[in-house]
C-alpha cells in the first residue's frame, strides 16, 4: 500500500515535470520529474536492473545521485542523495540492498530498496573502502561486496553485514570495473591505467580474476598493448567474457592520424568460446569508434553490444560471425581495419558520451547512459533501432563548462574521429603512458603525458614550457598536430579551456584525515624545503626542492635542466610540472624514465641537479616522499 | 585391619616391581616410536629443481616454493616450474619466501631485492625503485597489511595499502648492527634475528622496539645459562603461541616472555650448535636446522634426521629426557645434513639443504 503510494506520488510529480522524449511508440511517454531548485547536470554513467526487471537505477556523476526509475514506464521514481561523485551501482541478488561507490569519499552507500518508494533519500549507512572506489558487484550469496579501486589500485572484499573491509587483492593499475561470472565462482577486474614497465616499451594490462570461494586472486589474463580497459561483460554460460579497451600506438611518432596510428578501439574476447584470448577491432577502414566504454552480451549471447563514448554509437557485433572470423584468422587481427565488416551488424547512434550500459533480464532492451546529455538511450535488441530516449532530468541551460566537457569528450573532431582529449586524459586524469609528438622531430622529445587537474596558476604548458596559455594547449597544437582535420572555433575553444581549468584536485588520500602531517612526512617537508645539507652547507636555490616547486601548485612556473635530458631531448630545460597529486602519476622526468618517485633521487640525479639529495640516508629520502604524496 | 591393607598394598605392587625393566624399556621405545619418522624423497637438479643449494622452502596448501641460488622453484601438481630474473625475479639467488595468507599473495626475499608475486604477475621493490633499506632481502614475513623485510642494511615494513616504507635501523631502534638476518610475524609482536646484535622485538601497539641480547655480553663462554638469549649471533626466529623461538651459531633459545630456556649440544639433543633456523610449531616443540642435520624437539625428547655424518648413510636418533640416545633404522635420509629452512605440510616436512630439497613423508 505504502509502496503504491509512493509510486502513484512519483508519477503525479513527474507527470508535471519535465517532459520525456521518445522515439518510438513502443515505449509510453513518460516524465522524468527534474530535482526541485536543482540546476545542475547530471552525467549519468552506470546503471543497473533489479532483479525482477522493474527498477532501473542510474548512477549520475554530477550531481552526486542515484536516480530510481520505473523501467517500463521509463519515469523518476525517486532521486537519492549519495556521497560525491559516484561511479558504481550494484543490487544485491535478492534486490533489497543497492550499493553505490562515492569516489570522492572512498565509501559506498547502501541504500535500502524497500524505503525506495518511501521518500527517503539518504543511504542508511556507509561502508569504507580502498582510494578512488568504481565498479562494485555482490556475490551471489549476498554476503560479499567486491569494490574495484581506482587509486589504490585494488579490490576491496567487504562483508556486508559488518561492513568491515576484509582484505584487499592487488588488481591492475587503475582498478576499474568489475563482472562476477553467472555462477559466482569468478568476478574479474579491469584497469584503466597500463602497468608501469620499462620505458618505452609496449603497454601491458590484465583481466584480474578472482575466485570468490577463496576470496583471491587466482589469474591474470595479460593484455598485450592495450592501455585504457573499460568494462566487462561475462555470458550467461560463462563461455565468453568481453572487454572494451584502446589500444595506443604510442611508440610510434604521432604523425599518422590518417593512417589509423594513434589508437585503435577494440574488445578483448576471453574464454572457452574464444579458444583464448582474441582481440577484436571495432574501427572501420575510414571511420573509428573511439574510447568503447559500456559493453553488454545479450542472454543467448547472440549478441554483443557496446558504447564508443566518444563517437555516441552503440556497436552491435554478431557473435557467432565475430567467433566465426576469428577462428578464421591465423594471426592477429586486431590492427585490421576492414576486419569490423564482418561481425559489426549495426551502429547506433545515441545521446552525448554514451558510457555505462544495462541490459533488460529478458534481454530485449537496452539502456544507454548518455552522460554528456543527461539522457538514457532504450535500444531495441531485436530491431537494432534506438526506441527512445528518456530525459532524466538535468539542467537544460547548457552551460559553458558543460560545452566544454562535451568538446573533451568527443572524438568527432579528430580526423575521422579517431579520437578526442579524453582518450589520452581518462576521465579528465592522464593515461600513464609517453608519446612522441611529431612537430619536434620523430624520435625526439619524448614526453610524459601529465595529470590536468588543478592547472590554474601552472602556466606554461608542454615540457619545454613552449605553450603560454591553455588556448595555445589546446587550439592550434590539438588543430595541427593531433586531430589534422578540424579545429575548434573560438567559443569552442574559450569553452574548453573553461573546462579544463575548472577540473579540480582529487582529494588527496596521504594525508592523515585532519589535514595534519605524520611524523615522516612533516621530517619530509623540512627536507623539502632546507637552505642547508646535513653538513651544514648551503644549498643554491635552484637545488632546494621549495625554491623550484614552489607556490601553491609547487611550480615557480619556470624552466631548470636538472640533468634529466637524454640523448633524444632538443633540450635539456624544462618547464617547472606542479605537483598536485603527484603520488598518482608514475612514471615521472618527463619522458617516464624514472618508473617511480624513488628513481628521481636515486637514479637520476647522480650530480644534485635535480635538488640535492645525495647527503640523503635512505630513511630520510623516504620521509621527503612521504612529503610529496601529500601534495 | 590396617596391616591386611598393607599386605595387600604389598601384594598388589609385587606385580609392578617385578616388571619395572620391561616398563623403562617400554617407556624408552615409546619415546622411538612417539617421535615423527620419514620417509625421505629429495629433489635435486637431477628431478628439476634449477640449483642444489635451497635456502628457502614454503608450503602453500598442496603447492610448495622452494628459494634456490639458481632462481625461484614451484613444485605443483608434481612438477617444478622455475622463476628466474626473465620471469622478472629481482635476482637469481633466493634467500626468502612468506605467504600473506589471506590474499594467497607471495613476497619473495631474494639478494637483489624483493618480489611480490600474485596470481603469476611479478612485481619488484628494490633500493633504488623503492623505500627498501636494502636490496639483499634476507627474510620476509607479512603482517596484516604489512611486509616485513631483514636486509642487510637494518628492517623495513612497507605499508600495502599506503605504498610506505618505514625503515628501522641503527638510528631509531636499539640495533648496534644493521645486519637483520630472519623476522618473525606475530598478531601483537614482530621479531628480528639481527647478526650480532641478539633479537629485537617491535610491539605492535606500542609502536616500541625492544632488544634482547646475550647477557654474557662478548664473552664467548655461556657463564649464565637460561639468564637470557644464548648468543647475540642470531640466525632466525620464530614467534609462536606468545613463544619466542631463537637461533644463533651458538646454540639457541626459547622464550616464554618471562623465562628464557637455552639449548645446547652439551645438554640437549641439538646435534649442533650452529643453527641456521629454528622454527616453532608451538610453545613447547620446535625444529632446528644445523649445519649438522635436522632436529625436532617436542618438549621432553629430541629426534635428529640427517645423512650420517661419517658415512652419509641415512640416519635417525632419537635422545629422551634422561639424555639416552636411540638409534632408530632408517632407510632414506633428507638431501644433506646443512639443513637451511623447513616447513609443513600437514604431518610432512619440506627442508631446505645445502644440497637439495627434501620432502619427508611422514610413515604412521
Amino acid at each position: 500500500m505504502r509502496r503504491g503510494l509512493g509510486i502513484a506520488l512519483a508519477l503525479a510529480l513527474s507527470a508535471a515535470a519535465v517532459a520525456m522524449t521518445l522515439l518510438s511508440a513502443t515505449l509510453p511517454h513518460a516524465q522524468a520529474s527534474a530535482p526541485a531548485g536543482d540546476d545542475q547536470h547530471l552525467s549519468p554513467s552506470e546503471m543497473a536492473f533489479s532483479p525482477d526487471g522493474r527498477l532501473l537505477y542510474v548512477v549520475c556523476e554530477r550531481s552526486d545521485q542515484l536516480l530510481v526509475l520505473n523501467a517500463k514506464e521509463g519515469v523518476v521514481l525517486q532521486r537519492i542523495r549519495v556521497g560525491r561523485t559516484p561511479r558504481g551501482v550494484a543490487i544485491s541478488p535478492d534486490g533489497r540492498q543497492v550499493f553505490v561507490t562515492n569516489s570522492w569519499d572512498d565509501t559506498v552507500s547502501v541504500i535500502d530498496a524497500a524505503k525506495i518508494d518511501s521518500a527517503t533519500e539518504t543511504a542508511t549507512r556507509t561502508i569504507a573502502t580502498g582510494a578512488e572506489p568504481y565498479g562494485v558487484v555482490v556475490d551471489h550469496a549476498g554476503k560479499t561486496l567486491y569494490v574495484a579501486n581506482r587509486i589504490s589500485n585494488d579490490v576491496s572484499v567487504i562483508d556486508i553485514a559488518s561492513g568491515a573491509e576484509c582484505k584487499r587483492l592487488m588488481a591492475g593499475r587503475g582498478a576499474s570495473y568489475l563482472a562476477i561470472s553467472a555462477d559466482g565462482t569468478r568476478v574479474y577486474c579491469t584497469h584503466v591505467y597500463p602497468r608501469i614497465g620499462a620505458q618505452r616499451t609496449v603497454p601491458q594490462s590484465e583481466v584480474t580474476v578472482i575466485d570468490t570461494a577463496r576470496e583471491a586472486v587466482v589469474e591474470r589474463i595479460p593484455l598485450q598493448g592495450v592501455a585504457g580497459m573499460f568494462h566487462i561483460a561475462l555470458s550467461s554460460d560463462g563461455r565468453m567474457g568481453v572487454v572494451a579497451q584502446m589500444r595506443p600506438k604510442n611508440l610510434v611518432p604521432l604523425a599518422h592520424v590518417e593512417h589509423g596510428w594513434v589508437f585503435g578501439h577494440s574488445l578483448t574476447v576471453f574464454g572457452a568460446d574464444a579458444g583464448g584470448t582474441i582481440e577484436v577491432p571495432l574501427d572501420e577502414l575510414e571511420h573509428y569508434y573511439s574510447l568503447q566504454y559500456g559493453v553488454a552480451i545479450a542472454p543467448d549471447k547472440s549478441r554483443i553490444l557496446v558504447t564508443a563514448s566518444g563517437s555516441d554509437i552503440v556497436t552491435v557485433i554478431d557473435t557467432k560471425r565475430l567467433l566465426a572470423f576469428a577462428h578464421s584468422r591465423q594471426k592477429p587481427f586486431v590492427n585490421d581495419l576492414s576486419a569490423s565488416a564482418n561481425y559489426v551488424m549495426a551502429r547506433i547512434a545515441v545521446g552525448k558520451n554514451p558510457r555505462g550500459v544495462a541490459m533488460s533480464p529478458d534481454g530485449k532492451r537496452l539502456y544507454v547512459a548518455n552522460r554528456m546529455d543527461d539522457t538514457l538511450s532504450v535500444i531495441d535488441t531485436t530491431s537494432n533501432k534506438s526506441v527512445g530516449t528518456i530525459d532524466l532530468g538535468g539542467s537544460k541551460n547548457i552551460s559553458a563548462l558543460r560545452r566544454g566537457e562535451q568538446l573533451f569528450t568527443t572524438s568527432r573532431y579528430a580526423f575521422q574521429g579517431q579520437f578526442s582529449c579524453a582518450n589520452c586524459h581518462i576521465d579528465s586524469t592522464f593515461d600513464g603512458l609517453t608519446w612522441d609528438l611529431e612537430p619536434d622531430g620523430f624520435g625526439k622529445d619524448i614526453v610524459d603525458n601529465r595529470l590536468i587537474e588543478d592547472l590554474s596558476g601552472t602556466e606554461p604548458f608542454k615540457w619545454n614550457g613552449g605553450n603560454p596559455s591553455m588556448a595555445q594547449e589546446c587550439g592550434p597544437r590539438t588543430e595541427m598536430y593531433f586531430y589534422r582535420s578540424q579545429s575548434y572555433s573560438p567559443p569552442e575553444l574559450a569553452d574548453l579551456v573553461e573546462y579544463i581549468y575548472s577540473l579540480p584536485p582529487r582529494p588527496n588520500r596521504f594525508r592523515l584525515p585532519d589535514g595534519q602531517l605524520t611524523a615522516a612526512q612533516e621530517r619530509g617537508k623540512a627536507i623539502f624545503y632546507r637552505t642547508v645539507n646535513k653538513f651544514g652547507k648551503a644549498i643554491p636555490e635552484a637545488n632546494q626542492c621549495g625554491y623550484c616547486h614552489s607556490g601553491p601548485k609547487h611550480t615557480s612556473q619556470k624552466k631548470f635542466d636538472v640533468g634529466t635530458g637524454k640523448w633524444t631531448d632538443r633540450s635539456p630545460v624544462f618547464d617547472t610540472p606542479q605537483l598536485v597529486n603527484i603520488a598518482l602519476t608514475a612514471p615521472y622526468l618527463h619522458d617516464e624514465s624514472a618508473g617511480s618517485l624513488e628513481e628521481i633521487w636515486t637514479v637520476f640525479n647522480p650530480h644534485d641537479q635535480h635538488g640535492a639529495t645525495n647527503d640523503l640516508t635512505k630513511d630520510e629520502l623516504n620521509d621527503l616522499i612521504e612529503y610529496l604524496k601529500t601534495l | 585391619m590396617k596391616l591386611r591393607i598393607w599386605i595387600a598394598l604389598l601384594f598388589a605392587t609385587l606385580p609392578l616391581a617385578a616388571v619395572k625393566p620391561a616398563a623403562v624399556a617400554n617407556a624408552a621405545d615409546t619415546v622411538t616410536t612417539s617421535m615423527p619418522r620419514f620417509r625421505w624423497e629429495n629433489f635435486t637438479t637431477a628431478n628439476g629443481l634449477p640449483d642444489n643449494h635451497v635456502f628457502a622452502v614454503l608450503v602453500d596448501g598442496d603447492r610448495v616454493w622452494a628459494g634456490t641460488e639458481n632462481g625461484l622453484a614451484l613444485l605443483e601438481a608434481g612438477k617444478w616450474k622455475v622463476f628466474t630474473p626473465k620471469d622478472g625475479l629481482a635476482h637469481r639467488a633466493v634467500l626468502s619466501l612468506a605467504i600473506d595468507k589471506s590474499t594467497g599473495d607471495l613476497w619473495v626475499g631474494t639478494m637483489g631485492g624483493l618480489n611480490h608475486i600474485s596470481a603469476g604477475r611479478i612485481d619488484t621493490y628494490t633500493q633504488l625503485n623503492s623505500g627498501l633499506s636494502n636490496d639483499v632481502v634476507y627474510g620476509v614475513g607479512v603482517q596484516g597489511d604489512f611486509v616485513w623485510t631483514a636486509t642487510a642494511a637494518g628492517a623495513s615494513r612497507l605499508n600495502t595499502r599506503t605504498g610506505e616504507w618505514s625503515l628501522y635501523n641503527e638510528r631509531n631502534t636499539p640495533m648496534a648492527e644493521i645486519w637483520t638476518y630472519a623476522v618473525s610475524t606475530g598478531a601483537d609482536k614482530v621479531y628480528y634475528a639481527v647478526w650480532g646484535s641478539g633479537v629485537l622485538e617491535y610491539t605492535i601497539a606500542t609502536g616500541r622496539w625492544k632488544d634482547y641480547t646475550d647477557p654474557d655480553g662478548d664473552n664467548e663462554l655461556v657463564l649464565f645459562k637460561d639468564q637470557g638469549l644464548i648468543h647475540k649471533i642470531t640466525s632466525s626466529v620464530s614467534y609462536v603461541d606468545n613463544t619466542l623461538w631463537a637461533a644463533t651459531y651458538f646454540g639457541d633459545s626459547r622464550y616464554d616472555g618471562r623465562s628464557w630456556h637455552n639449548f645446547l649440544t652439551k645438554d640437549s639433543g641439538l646435534p649442533s650448535n650452529f643453527t641456521n633456523q629454528v622454527k616453532g610449531l608451538d610453545a613447547t616443540r620446535a625444529w632446528f636446522c644445523t649445519d649438522k642435520g635436522l632436529a625436532y624437539y617436542d618438549g621432553v625428547n629430541w629426534a635428529v634426521y640427517r645423512p650420517a655424518l661419517d658415512t652419509g648413510k641415512p640416519e635417525m636418533y632419537v635422545r629422551d629426557a634422561n639424555g639416552k640416545i636411540t638409534p632408530v633404522p632408517v632407510e632414506t635420509a633428507p638431501a644433506h645434513n646443512y639443513m637451511l629452512g623447513i616447513d609443513f605440510q600437514d604431518d610432512d616436512v619440506w627442508v631446505a639443504t645445502g644440497k637439495g630439497l627434501s620432502h619427508g613423508i611422514r610413515q604412521k
